[in-house]
Parts: structure tokens; sequence; C-alpha cells
């Protein structure tokens, strides 16, 4: 397999905790601009996957590069989120004690130390950039509101938004419609596509409805590793797949 | 502009904080000396040195403020810092005292002179300068909280555990500090103090002029606090008390953010503790004491943190209550104190302030809830936490930092 033109390339990627092998040999291609869902039971290793390419747990062997070059095991998470992998989490995370406003300038692109922060001021631009993420992710009208008071899906919605005001090349999107009403699935559907215009994306997703949705090529893990790969259509035929699903 | 300045609730009471600790700067001093004593205005000299002390409580507490309240850090170990802006201070006033001390040696404090000690340690020389002595002021616990903060922020030490290190911290250096051999006088620390810049650290006009430096110092402590907590930093600050992981991931160093807010917190606490030994006329290993600093953390809840005016009113108030208390019952002090962190906790767990902003904004809402219907009397509303739509917009600026979580 080629690393270029890849975006993320894992290659017998593992890693155990107390024994307990969470990623088992774990081989993932995502292409530059592709959009990826991947599926699996609880415990299949997907929130794993998703700490090793943010630098969250380091694997035990195995390669993991992004955007066929940077070897991601050398790097910590600051410097990860820096190159331009965003990550959603599955509890949505926001600064609750914030503005939408302030949640986003404080996650837009730019420099990442201490005295530029201190004495930042606003630009023009950064306003814009703001006014459309606000508008990307429909909260214009929450803007001065806590995020504290946001709905659920709102929240989702905003951390996307946070994501997209760092300006990543790739985004992991953990989870983005669990405990959301059908409405708000949808719309969190044609904002992912819209996403995946300009940039690569990957959605761990048990919600097989919202996975159609997207219509995108699905990986199902289990126990660590690929289990199938493919079309949805495709994935939910392997006999493999519903014996997972259904048990034993 | 100034008038855009004042708006928010939380800024126009800063600013007004500040207004008044200039005001008592320049007041006080005047009431203390140009008045005569007979006077009703006559401020007594034990007034001032009491008030002035509190003051540099106040600014203690204020430090605390920054990392506890706005960055969820409960440090129980900044007791040190003030110690050691303390004893630089000390140590400044010792060497100033020269040939006046029981002992006439013109180079070496008494106590070393009573360790048959022949010439001063490394670490005591440049402090007969008052510029050397200001600078390690700030230096000193600045680059011990520097070391501290970096190993312990980077190791990724949180909650409780931090709470624990910092205590131990304390602990240590009150054990050090202790040891005659250390070099800074043992047990009795250092004190006999005789002048501060040429001027008698007893006489009036100098006690006055100590508070005057404590109320402007607090009051630029208060300001420097409010400028840091108002910027992009001083919302990433509240970001990180409240979702570190996030910050992380967003590609922001939680670490170096916290270290730069415990570093100017020990900073400020080092200044607080420059200012308090010359008005006390003594510093010695007891102010580095784990109980000091828990003290510290009492005041700052009592007040209500992530206030910054809070801790100032709680210093104030338990300082004030802790003078009377131990004048008329001396013995139950300790457990007044108790008593009072148990009972904040319990029935005022925002502090003063927290709680009177909390008052102010259900009365803003009940008041809004009323309004639009004046002739029927709005039953149901009243008791409905209703979303805070109206206030939002000025309430949640950044300065009353949100809702700082338990114990972080």
């Amino acid at each position: 397999m080629s690393k270029s033109n890849t975006i993320l390339y894992l290659d017998g990627v593992s890693v155990s905790f107390d024994g307990f092998r969470a990623i088992n040999n774990l081989s993932l291609v995502l292409d530059k601009g592709e959009m990826r869902a991947i599926i699996g039971p609880n415990g299949a290793g997907k929130t794993t996957m998703m700490d090793i390419v943010t630098g969250k747990t380091r694997p035990d062997s195995g390669e993991v590069f992004f955007d066929g070059e940077i070897d991601l095991t050398r790097h910590d998470e600051a410097e990860i989120a820096m190159m331009g992998i965003g990550r959603k989490f599955q509890k949505p995370t926001v600064f609750e004690s914030h503005s939408i406003e302030d949640n986003l300038v404080l996650s837009l692109k730019g420099p990442r130390s201490i005295f530029p922060a201190l004495f930042h001021r606003r630009s023009f631009e950064e306003t814009r950039r703001i006014d459309e993420i606000l508008a990307t992710t429909r909260l214009e009208a929450k803007r001065h509101d806590l995020a504290a008071n946001l709905s659920h899906g709102q929240k989702q919605w905003l951390e996307i938004g946070m994501l997209l005001a760092q300006d990543p090349k790739l985004l992991l999107v953990d989870e983005p419609v669990a405990g959301m009403t059908d409405a708000e699935t949808e719309e969190t559907a044609r904002l992912l596509k819209e996403i995946a215009k300009t940039r690569s994306v990957v959605v761990v997703e048990h919600d097989m409805h919202f996975v159609r949705e997207l219509g995108v090529k699905v990986t199902c893990l289990h126990e660590g590793s690929v289990l199938s790969e493919g079309s949805l259509d495709f994935v939910s035929a392997d006999e493999r797949v519903v014996e997972v699903y259904l048990g034993r | 502009m100034t008038g855009r300045f004042f708006a928010a609730g939380a800024d126009r009471r800063i600013a007004i904080t500040i207004a008044i600790l200039l005001a008592v700067a320049i007041v006080v001093p005047i009431l203390n000396i140009a008045v005569p004593p007979a006077s009703a205005f006559h401020v007594p000299a034990y007034i001032v040195a009491l008030v002035g002390k509190y003051l540099c409580y106040a600014l203690l507490a204020l430090a605390l403020d920054l990392v506890w309240g706005y960055c969820g850090i409960l440090s129980l170990g900044h007791g040190a810092f003030f110690a050691l802006g303390g004893y630089a201070m000390g140590m400044y006033l010792m060497r100033q005292i020269g040939e006046r001390g029981v002992y006439g040696n013109p180079l070496l404090p008494d106590f070393m002179v009573f360790l048959n000690w022949k010439e001063l340690p490394w670490f005591w020389h440049g402090f007969d300068h008052f510029w050397f002595a200001a600078l390690m002021v700030m230096l000193v616990p600045g680059l011990l909280a520097f070391i501290f903060g970096w190993f312990a922020f980077r190791s990724r030490v949180t909650g409780v555990y931090l709470s624990i290190i910092t205590q131990a911290m304390t602990y240590a250096l009150l054990l050090a500090f202790f040891r005659n051999d250390m070099g800074f006088g043992g047990n009795n620390g250092l004190t006999d103090f005789k002048d501060i810049l040429g001027f008698n650290v007893q006489a009036n006009t100098t006690r006055s002029a100590l508070f005057a430096a404590s109320a402007i110092a607090l009051a630029l402590g208060v300001f420097i606090t409010w400028r840091i907590i108002g910027s992009k930093y001083g919302k990433l600050l509240m970001a990180v008390r409240d979702a570190e992981s996030r910050t992380r991931f967003l590609g922001w160093r939680a670490e170096n953010v916290k270290l730069f807010a415990f570093t100017v917190s020990a900073v400020m606490a080092g200044v607080a503790g420059a200012l308090y030994v010359p008005q006390v006329g003594i510093i010695n290993p007891g102010e580095f004491d784990p109980a000091n600093s828990i003290e510290v953390v009492v005041w700052t809840a009592v007040g209500g943190r992530g206030t910054l005016v809070g801790p100032i009113i709680g210093a104030l108030l338990v300082n004030g209550g802790k003078s009377w208390f131990t004048g008329a019952f001396p013995e139950f002090w300790l457990f007044a104190l108790g008593g009072l962190f148990v009972a904040v906790t319990l029935f005022l767990p925002k502090g003063i302030v927290g709680m009177w902003d909390q008052w102010q904004n259900s009365r803003r809402e009940r008041r809004a809830a009323a309004t639009p219907e004046q002739g029927i009397p709005p039953i149901v509303e009243v008791a409905m936490p209703v979303k805070q739509k109206p206030a939002a917009k000025s309430s949640p600026t950044p300065l009353d930092g949100g809702e700082p979580q338990p114990a972080e």
C-alpha cells in the first residue's frame, strides 16, 4: 500500500491495556477528501482508534501516518491538533461557562501560545469566520448565550463548529447523533456532508439509519481489527458482521 | 469609551473596588497623620497597622482566586509563596540593621553572630540593596512556582493530588526554614527590623506609607488580574478549568496555560508577603505552616471564588472577625474558623459575592417575568428558574467566571 495521497494511514497497529488487546493489528487507509463511517459493536476499539490518531494513546506497535508523511506516534495531542486533526468527543464537550461566540474564538485557527492569547484582539477576519461557522451550524441566534444553556443536539453542533474553526484537514467525529431527535439527526447528516466537501471525515456511529443517510464507504471493526469494509449494503450483507451484531 | 468600560455588572464592581482601594490609600494615611488624635476623624495607628496587614492578606487571597477560582487549581500551599516574598523582604530589613544589632556586627545579622558564623552566606549578598530585594520578592516565589508547576502540570497532576503536593511543598519549606543551618534565622526567623529605605519602620509615617503601598499594590493586583481574566487567555484559563481535554484537542497546551497563571499568582503572593513583613515586624517559619495556606482558601471561599472582589471581602471579613474573636474568646477561634468553613460550604457554596449575584439575577428575572402582565400577579413564573435569556447578555462576561467546579 502506498502512503502517498492518503490522509490517514494505519498499518498493523496494536495496543493493549493490562493485557486486554483493544486494537489488534488494525489497518485502515483513508484517502484525501474521503468520508468514512466506522461501525462496530461496543468494545470494538472505535474510540481507542481515535485516541491513537489524536495522540492520546501510544500504540504498542504499527504505523500511523497523517497526510502521507507525518508519523503521528511521535507527536502529542496539541501538536496533532495543530497539524490539522480535529476531534469531537462522544459526549458533547464544550466550554459551558462561555458564550457560543467565545467557544468559537478559543477554537479559531491561530497561534496557540500564552502571550499572543494575553494580548489578542479580534480581527475582522476572525469575526467573519465566526459568522460563517455560526451560519453553517445554525447557531446564529444563540451567539451570546452560554453554551451551558444549549440543548444536547445544539451542543453537538457547537462542538462540530469548534472543529471547523480549527480548520482541520481531517475530522474525527465520535457518535455525533447519539441522543438526537430524528430531525436533528437529519440536520447533522446534512452538516457532515457539507463539511466532507472540503475535508476528510471519519464518523464513528451506531445509528445505521444515519450511516445510510451519509452514503459513504463503511468499515466495520470487531475486537480491534477490521472485520469488513465496503458499501453499507455490502457490509450489512456480510455474514460475519451479522453474526457479530446479533451475537453467536 | 469609559462608558462601555463600566457597563457590565461585574466590571463595574471591580472598577469601584479599585477606586475605593486607591481612595483608602490616600485618605487613611491623611486621617492618621494630619488629623489630631482628639478629632473624631482620626484613625489610630493600631488600626492602620491592622488593616494594612489585612490588605496584604487580601492580595494573597486574590492571588489564590486567580488559580483556584478561574483555573480550578486548588493550591493548599500559597502561604509558601507569601512567606518566601516575606523572607526576601526580611533579609533586606536585616541587612539594614547594620551595626545597631545586639552584637554590633556591621555585616552579619545577630543570629549569624550567635551561631558563630564568620562570613555572610552567598545567598545573603545583594540584599543590602532594596532594588535587589524587591526583585527577589517576585523572582523567588515566581521561580519556585514555575519549577513546581512545570513538573506538576506536565505530569498532568490534577485535583486532590495537586492540592496534596502543594501542601507537601509548603510543609517541606516549613521544616527546612526551621533549621538553623539554612541561614534564615531558624526557629526565630528574622526580626528586630529598624529601617526601610532609610525610614524607621516603627514610625507612624512609615506605617502609613506601608499601608498606602499595600492598598495600591492590592488595587494594582485587582487591575492586573482583571485584565488577565478579560483577555482571550483568561477565557482559555476558564476553558481549561471546565474541559481540559477539549482545549488539548483544540491544540492548546493546557499545562502552559496553568503554569502561567500559577506563576503570576505566586508573584502576587510574594509581593503580598513582602508588604506584610515590615508591617508586622517579623517573619518566621510559622508562615509556611500548612494551616495558614488553608486559611487563605477559607477567606477566598467565604468571599466567593472566581469573582475577584469576593476574596478581598472574604479576607477582610474573616481576619476582622479573627481579630475580634481571638480577643473576646481566644480558645474558640479555631472552632469558629472550622465552623465557618463548614457553614460556607453548606449554605454559601458560591461565597458572599456569588450569593449576592444569584440574588440579583433572580430579582431581575422576577421583575422581567412580572412586567408583561401588569394586572395579573405572576404566580407561576416566580418560582420557575427561567432560562437566563435576558440576563445572559450582561452576566456571562468572563468575569463572573461561571460556576466553578467543586475542589478540582
